[in-house]
């Protein structure tokens, strides 16, 4: 028991969803001095028809009964798919927003690296954000000089630290903000995508110093993307789904299930019937074109399947799939109808199933999601329907690596540079 | 405090509980970075400015100017027989302090809501440290008031110096700094929630100086606005001031009362306030 150093129990952190108050100081005077007369409110009209003004229908649980135990030197990865409470509960561990429910109890001090740099301020030199991120950070005076040089060291940065930091380049500046962070000395010490940034000597760099933390008898909590990182720096891992704990096992077997879980509902879509029309059965994403699997390998081929209904022999008619970023970037458009133009001709009536592949190595690590349409070509499309969504991870692929301005690409084309030198 | 000691302590995060929740002792385990933000703020408006420093003295001047025109040679009100320069010199002196403190630490929440969204430490040393670094303004004008002043002297004015008041000056910038805080941190916890209030203290505070008597002494407001006068806990401040300086002024001790009474009260509510909503305002930002 007394090993344990973070003991989470039955946390629950509601939020509201939409603005909470988008009226003003007047209104809401107004509402209380009408309940003060026991009168009706009378901006309540709106919301009244919900039956009750703050029904469930705006709030959103993002955790949910979430309980665990972390002890002593443990480094422990969390992981999830965005918006699964990953945020919500390290901001909860690091004190930046407290639970709804539940509570947690822990033991030393609690020092989380969100994101790095914070509180730098562009017009400070290296020397004085030291000073001044160590202390946000929870460091006293005389702990920072102590480590002053060690943070200097690490960070590289002998040569600028009486430089304003907003003359440093973006490794700089990231590898002096870790190199505060690292140095920190917390008896928990919790990470988020920091390794996202910085150059891979220097990533390994940080992971060299998180694994040497963790030999401390420190803890780590370790919140990432990168399943490699997280494969080979946690014992532990906790796989976070929709605000509760799937599963909390050790880090290889987490990951392996947390990339098989196939049968997530948004990698598959069903359609409702339409019997006089084309129309769509049903549409999934996966590696082998059998079962669906929304997180998917950089390195597998992307197998989209769409069943779809022809009642009666149409022609002029096309199948066409988009491709859409998360963010809603179109990045492209293929139709049945492309490669095989005798499809547009005509169409017998029955079931059919369209197969097609994105090649392995080609959309970037990310999440994307698909939409289908079928329609006359030039004339007009008809019924674009949601499609399924899936990521692209990076296992052990040279994207692993990527970080920066990479972040956020939607290709990952594995590209020779042949490179030779020119006698000139 | 040695890590061993804090490594035995348990500590609970738990649910938002009741008002009193203020952990105050929290703010001094983080003294060290209060003064950092101090120097990070005098740093930051040093460096990015021309003047730099010297923006603390052309403020006062141009506005004590203005007042002497305006007040002074038009509406020619009386300054109880001091020159008019030191009288308004005086008086804004002691308001651009308390209104920097206000307006400054009336946007916390807003301006900070970056770094209070990444990493937890005791919210109130922002606003700490905003009143705490407002005073190298505010002595930067002292200094420029007394030379004034001195200058004055050798001119032959008539000025009543009460040298023993000199003693109750800590107290009485004290008082500014809690006032200006308090009020200041109120309106902050308010912005998370109605956004228009920031409107609103910009010119509240503007038209609370014509309610101090900061460009009129209290001598010459009319018997039946007196109270408007008499409930502005920011009176007898300026007053006390100018009492001290030029030896005038209006004081009684049951408004020095009055008005410290309000300053503990507003700046209590100020740090309830504050901290009830410092708990969770990352989910309303």
């Amino acid at each position: 028991m007394s090993d344990v150093v973070i003991k989470v129990e039955n946390l629950w952190k509601e939020y509201r969803l939409g603005t909470i108050s988008h009226h003003s100081m007047v209104m809401d005077l107004q509402s209380w001095w009408a309940r003060m007369r026991g009168k009706e409110d009378p901006n309540s009209q709106i919301s009244s028809l919900n039956s009750h003004p703050s029904s469930e229908v705006d709030r959103f649980w993002a955790l949910q009964d979430v309980s665990f135990e972390v002890k002593r030197g443990d480094l422990i990865g969390i992981i999830g798919r965005n918006g699964a409470g990953k945020s919500t509960l390290l901001k909860i561990l690091s004190k930046v927003t407290t639970p709804t429910r539940g509570q947690v109890t822990y033991k030393g001090r609690i020092a989380s690296l969100l994101e790095v740099g914070t509180g730098f301020h562009p017009e400070l030199t290296g020397r004085e954000n030291i000073f001044l991120n160590g202390a946000i950070l929870g460091m006293g005076k005389d702990e920072i000089r102590r480590k002053f040089d060690e943070i200097v060291d690490f960070a590289e940065v002998e040569k600028f630290i009486d430089t304003p930091v907003k003359r440093y380049s973006s490794g700089m500046y990231v590898r002096l903000a870790f190199g505060v962070a690292a140095h920190l000395e917390p008896e928990i010490l919790i990470v988020d995508e920091v390794l996202a940034v910085g150059d891979a000597q220097f990533q390994k760099k940080c992971l060299g110093k998180m694994g040497e933390v963790g030999k401390d008898g420190r803890t780590v909590l370790f919140v990432s993307h990168n399943m490699a990182a997280v494969e080979s720096l946690c014992q532990r891992a906790l796989l976070l789904d929709y605000g509760k704990v799937d599963i909390i096992d050790d880090a290889a077997s987490v990951v392996n299930y947390y990339l098989s879980k196939g049968s997530s509902r948004s990698a598959e879509c069903q359609y409702g019937r339409e019997l006089d029309n084309l129309h769509f059965v049903r549409s999934f994403v996966g590696v082998d074109g059998v079962c669906p699997q929304s997180i998917i390998g950089l390195a597998s081929p992307v197998a989209i399947v769409l069943d779809y209904v022809v009642p009666s022999a149409a022609k002029q008619v096309q199948i066409v799939c988009h491709l859409w970023s998360s963010r809603d970037v179109h990045i492209m458009t293929t139709a049945d109808v492309d490669m095989t133009p005798e499809h547009l001709e005509i169409r017998e009536a029955g079931h059919y199933r369209v197969r097609f592949n994105i090649p392995e190595n080609t959309l970037a690590p990310g999440e994307y999601y698909l939409s289908f349409a079928c329609g006359v070509p030039n004339v007009h499309l008809l019924d674009e329907q949601q499609g399924p969504a899936f990521e692209i991870t990076d296992v052990d692929s040279y994207a692993a690596s990527w970080s920066g301005a990479r972040k956020d690409v939607l290709l990952a084309l594995p590209l020779k540079w042949e490179t030779k030198q020119l006698n000139l | 405090m040695t890590e061993n000691s804090q490594t035995e302590v348990l500590q609970i995060i738990r649910p938002v509980s009741g008002w009193f929740d203020l952990h105050l002792t929290d703010l001094w385990r983080y003294r060290d970075l209060i003064m950092l933000f101090v120097r990070r703020d005098f740093v930051a408006v040093y460096k990015q400015t021309i003047l730099g420093p010297l923006w603390y003295l052309l403020q006062p001047i141009m506005t004590t100017i203005v007042f002497t025109f305006v007040f002074g040679n038009i509406a020619k009100i009386p300054t109880d027989g001091v020159p008019p320069t030191l009288f308004y010199f005086a008086g804004l002196t002691v308001w651009s302090y308390f209104s920097g403190c206000l307006n400054r630490t009336s946007n916390t929440f807003v301006n900070n809501a970056g770094i209070f969204g990444k990493v937890y430490f005791p919210r109130l040393s922002v606003p700490l440290s905003v009143v705490i670094s407002g005073l190298i303004g505010f002595f930067i004008q002292m200094t420029l008031f007394i030379a004034i002043l001195i200058f004055y002297n050798f001119q032959g004015a008539v000025i009543g110096f009460n040298p023993l008041y000199i003693l109750a000056l800590p107290l009485l910038i004290l008082q500014i700094a809690a006032l200006g805080l308090g009020f200041g941190i109120i309106v902050s916890s308010l912005t998370t929630k109605y956004r228009d209030l920031v409107q609103l203290v910009g010119f509240g505070v503007q038209l609370w100086m014509y309610a101090t008597p900061i460009a009129y002494p209290s001598s010459q407001v009319p018997d039946r606005w007196q109270w408007v006068i008499a409930l502005n806990p920011m009176t007898p401040v300026v007053e006390m001031f100018r009492f001290t300086f030029l030896g005038v002024g209006t004081i009684n001790l049951w408004q020095i009362g009055q008005s410290l009474m309000a300053t503990v009260i507003i700046l209590f509510i100020g740090i309830i306030l504050f901290s009830r909503v410092e708990k969770n305002f990352m989910d309303t930002v």
